[in-house]
C-alpha cells in the first residue's frame, strides 16, 4: 500500500519533466516556428515542438475536423474562434497556470470573440493591421488617405491581395462604412470596379509582395503591419501607412483543440509564446503587435510596433474584424469573383 | 479437360492487357469517381459538417453567368494557343523531318525536348523575368536598337499565350514530325517532276498527309490549355482570371471542393463536346 502510494507520488512528480511532443498548426513563418524559440522552449521544459501549416482559415478548420488528436496548439483568428468553439473543436482554457497571462489587458483577455459562451477559448497572442504601404523610391509625399489607390498617377502600379473578404472590407473603409456591418454593398462593388483598372496584379504571399516592391512594379499596395515591418527590416524602401479613413484590424489567439492529448504542455508553450522576452526578440526580426501589454511595453522606442501601432491616434481609427456570417462570406466571394472575371 | 486453344489465347490477351487496365482503374477511374462523388455533395463531408446529396453545384454553373463567361474565355485562350503552337511548330517539324539530316537533327531534337525536362514553374518564372518592364527583353532590345523601346508584356493576355505556347509547343512539334517523317520522299519528287510549285506541293501533298499528326498535337495542346491555371495566374495578373483559376480557388482558397469538382466536370463535358463536334474532321484526316 505504502509502496504504491510512494510510486504514484513519484510518478506525479515526474510528470512535468516528461517530454511531450507538441504539434502546432499555424501559418508558416508566423512566430511559433522560430527555431531559436522552440529550441529554448525544448531546453527549458523538455517538450519538443513540431509544425503543420495551413494557407487559409477554411483549411485550418478542415484539418482540425478531419484529424482529431493531431494538434495541441492552433492559431485561430478571433473572427473564427467562435465557429471553432461551436463545432466543439477547441477546449476552454484556464489561464491560471500561465505566469505571463497577467500582462494581457482586460479588453484583450475578455474579447467577446475569444470568449464564446463566456469561457476563454483563445489566448490573445498578436494583433495587427491590414492597411497599405508605399514604395518610397517612387512615392515622395507619403499619402494620408486611402483614396491614393484610385489616384490616376498610380494607374498600373497598385495592388491588393487576392482575397474576397479583405477586398470587400478594404472598399468598405474607402466608402466610409463599418467593415463588420456593410450596409451599401453596391457602393463597395462600384468602388472596387473603379479600382480594377488601377491594379497591376493581385498579390498572394508576402514573398510575392516583397519581390514586386523591390522591382518597383508596385508603388501602392495593401499589406499586413507585421509583414511591412519585416520588409522594412530587410531593407526594402517601403513605408506603412494607416490612412485617416482607418484600417482593418485583426486579433489572433492561440487555442488548444478539445482532442489534444498534451493539454498541459500546450499551455506551457502558449505561456512561452506570450512571454515578453520572446516577443522583444521576435519584434527585432519583424513581428505583428503583441496582445500582451507587458510585452508591448518592453519594446525599444524605435520599434515599428511601438511607433506605429502604439500610437493612440492610430488605435482609435482602426476597426477590428468580427466574425462574418456564411451568407455574407458567400456574397463577398461572388462579388469579388464577378469583378475578377470581368477583367 | 484441356483448355481450348482460342480460350487460351483470350487468356493470354487478358493477361497482357491487365496491367494497363489496372493502371487505368487506379490512376484515372478511381480519382474521377471520387471527384464525381464530391460534385454532388452540398458540403465537404469531413468531421461533423451537415451534408446531403444535391445538384446545386451544377446549378450554380447555370445560375451564375460568371462561370460561363470564364469558360468561353478559356476556350478562346485554348484556340489561340493551339493556333500559335501549330503555326510555330509545323515549320519547325518540317525542317527537322525533311531538311536537316544526321547529327544536327539529333541536337535540334534535344533542344526541342529540353524544356520538358525543367520544372514548369521554373519556366514560367523565367518568362516573368524576361517579359516584365525593365526586364531582360526590354534591356536587350534597347541595347541593340538605336531608339528606346518600352516593352512591358507582363500581366497581359500576350504573356499568358507566350508562356503556354512555350510549355506545350514540343507536343505539336513531335506529333507533326512523326506525320512528316512518314511521308515518302518519292511522292514529293513525283509532284515536283510533274511541275508542281513549292506551295502546291505543301498544300496538296505534304499538308494533307501530315494532317493526322498536326491534329493529334493540336488536341493534346487544346485540352490542357482550356483548364490551365498556373500560367494565367502568374503571367496574367489582373487579366489572368480564367475558368481554371476559379476551379483552383475552390480547392485551395475557398475550400469549396464540391463546387470545384462540379465545375471540373462541366469543363470535362464541354471539352468532350468540342472534340465530338470536331471528330468528323479528325476522322477524315486519318483516312
Amino acid at each position: 500500500m505504502k509502496l504504491a502510494a510512494l510510486l504514484s507520488t513519484a510518478a506525479l512528480m515526474a510528470t512535468p519533466a516528461l517530454a511531450d511532443e507538441i504539434r502546432v498548426l499555424n501559418w508558416q513563418g508566423y512566430g511559433t516556428d522560430l527555431g531559436w524559440a522552440t529550441q529554448a522552449f525544448a531546453e527549458a521544459t523538455g517538450h519538443s515542438v513540431t509544425h503543420e501549416y495551413f494557407n487559409s482559415e477554411q483549411e485550418m478548420l478542415t484539418k482540425m475536423r478531419t484529424n482529431p488528436g493531431a494538434y495541441d496548439v492552433v492559431l485561430i483568428n478571433a473572427a473564427f474562434t467562435t465557429q471553432a468553439q461551436e463545432e466543439g473543436l477547441i477546449a476552454a482554457i484556464d489561464p491560471a497556470p500561465m505566469k505571463n497571462f497577467a500582462g494581457i489587458p482586460a479588453n484583450m483577455a475578455q474579447n467577446p470573440d475569444l470568449n464564446p459562451g463566456g469561457a476563454l477559448h483563445g489566448v490573445p497572442w498578436t494583433w495587427g493591421l491590414t492597411s497599405f504601404a508605399v514604395n518610397t523610391n517612387d512615392v515622395k509625399d507619403i499619402p494620408t488617405t486611402i483614396q491614393v489607390f484610385w489616384d490616376p498617377e498610380y494607374k498600373g502600379k497598385v495592388s491588393i491581395r487576392d482575397d474576397a473578404l479583405e477586398a470587400v472590407q478594404f472598399a468598405a473603409i474607402a466608402t466610409g462604412q463599418d467593415i463588420n456591418d456593410i450596409q451599401d454593398l453596391e457602393a463597395v462593388r462600384e468602388k472596387l470596379a473603379a479600382l480594377m483598372p488601377q491594379i497591376k496584379t493581385y498579390w498572394g504571399s508576402e514573398n510575392d509582395w516583397n519581390q514586386f516592391m523591390a522591382s518597383g512594379e508596385f508603388e501602392v499596395a495593401t499589406i499586413w503591419s507585421g509583414s511591412a515591418a519585416r520588409s522594412q527590416s530587410k531593407g526594402l524602401p517601403v513605408q506603412f501607412v494607416v490612412p485617416q479613413e482607418g484600417a482593418i484590424a485583426w486579433l489572433d489567439g492561440l487555442s488548444i483543440p478539445e482532442s489534444s492529448t498534451h493539454k498541459e504542455a500546450a499551455l506551457a508553450f502558449i505561456d512561452w509564446m506570450i512571454d515578453p522576452a520572446f516577443y522583444v526578440k521576435w519584434d527585432a526580426e519583424g513581428a505583428p503587435a503583441s496582445a500582451n501589454g507587458a510585452a508591448a511595453a518592453a519594446l525599444p522606442d524605435e520599434s515599428f510596433n511601438k511607433r506605429v501601432l502604439g500610437d493612440p491616434d492610430v488605435v482609435a481609427r482602426v476597426q477590428f474584424q468580427r466574425p462574418v456570417s456564411e451568407e455574407n462570406r458567400k456574397a463577398y466571394l461572388e462579388l469579388w469573383q464577378a469583378l475578377k472575371a470581368a477583367q | 479437360m484441356a483448355i481450348h486453344p482460342a480460350g487460351q489465347r483470350r487468356l493470354g490477351v487478358l493477361g497482357l492487357l491487365s496491367p494497363a487496365y489496372l493502371w487505368l482503374t487506379v490512376a484515372i477511374f478511381l480519382p474521377l469517381s471520387a471527384m464525381l462523388y464530391f460534385s454532388v455533395l452540398s458540403d465537404v463531408p469531413f468531421g461533423d459538417t451537415d451534408w446531403h446529396y444535391s445538384l446545386e453545384n451544377y446549378r450554380a454553373f447555370w445560375e451564375n453567368p460568371v462561370y460561363a463567361t470564364l469558360l468561353w474565355k478559356s476556350v478562346k485562350l485554348g484556340l489561340m494557343v493551339t493556333l500559335v503552337s501549330v503555326l510555330v511548330g509545323f515549320p519547325c517539324a518540317y525542317v527537322l523531318a525533311k531538311v536537316i539530316r544526321g547529327r544536327a537533327r539529333e541536337t535540334l531534337f534535344l533542344l526541342v525536348i529540353l524544356p520538358f525536362w525543367s520544372n514548369s514553374l521554373v519556366r514560367i518564372f523565367s518568362w516573368a523575368i524576361v517579359l516584365r518592364g525593365n526586364g531582360v527583353l526590354e534591356r536587350s532590345l534597347n541595347a541593340i536598337l538605336p531608339f528606346e523601346v518600352d516593352v512591358n508584356l507582363m500581366f497581359s493576355t500576350a504573356a499568358v499565350v507566350i508562356g503556354l505556347v512555350h510549355s506545350y509547343l514540343p507536343y505539336v512539334i513531335l506529333t507533326s514530325y512523326l506525320g512528316l517523317q512518314a511521308i515518302d520522299d518519292s511522292l514529293i519528287d513525283a509532284a515536283r517532276s510533274m511541275g508542281a510549285g513549292k506551295l502546291t506541293i505543301l498544300a496538296r501533298v505534304i499538308l494533307p498527309l501530315a494532317l493526322p499528326g498536326v491534329l493529334a498535337g493540336a488536341v493534346l495542346i487544346f485540352v490542357p490549355v482550356v483548364g490551365s491555371f498556373m500560367e494565367p495566374r502568374i503571367l496574367g495578373g489582373r487579366v489572368g482570371t480564367y475558368y481554371g483559376t476559379v476551379i483552383e480557388d475552390q480547392f485551395v482558397a475557398v475550400f469549396n471542393w464540391p463546387l470545384g469538382a462540379a465545375l471540373s466536370f462541366v469543363l470535362l463535358a464541354v471539352v468532350l463536346g468540342i472534340l465530338a463536334l470536331a471528330s468528323p474532321i479528325l476522322r477524315k484526316a486519318q483516312t
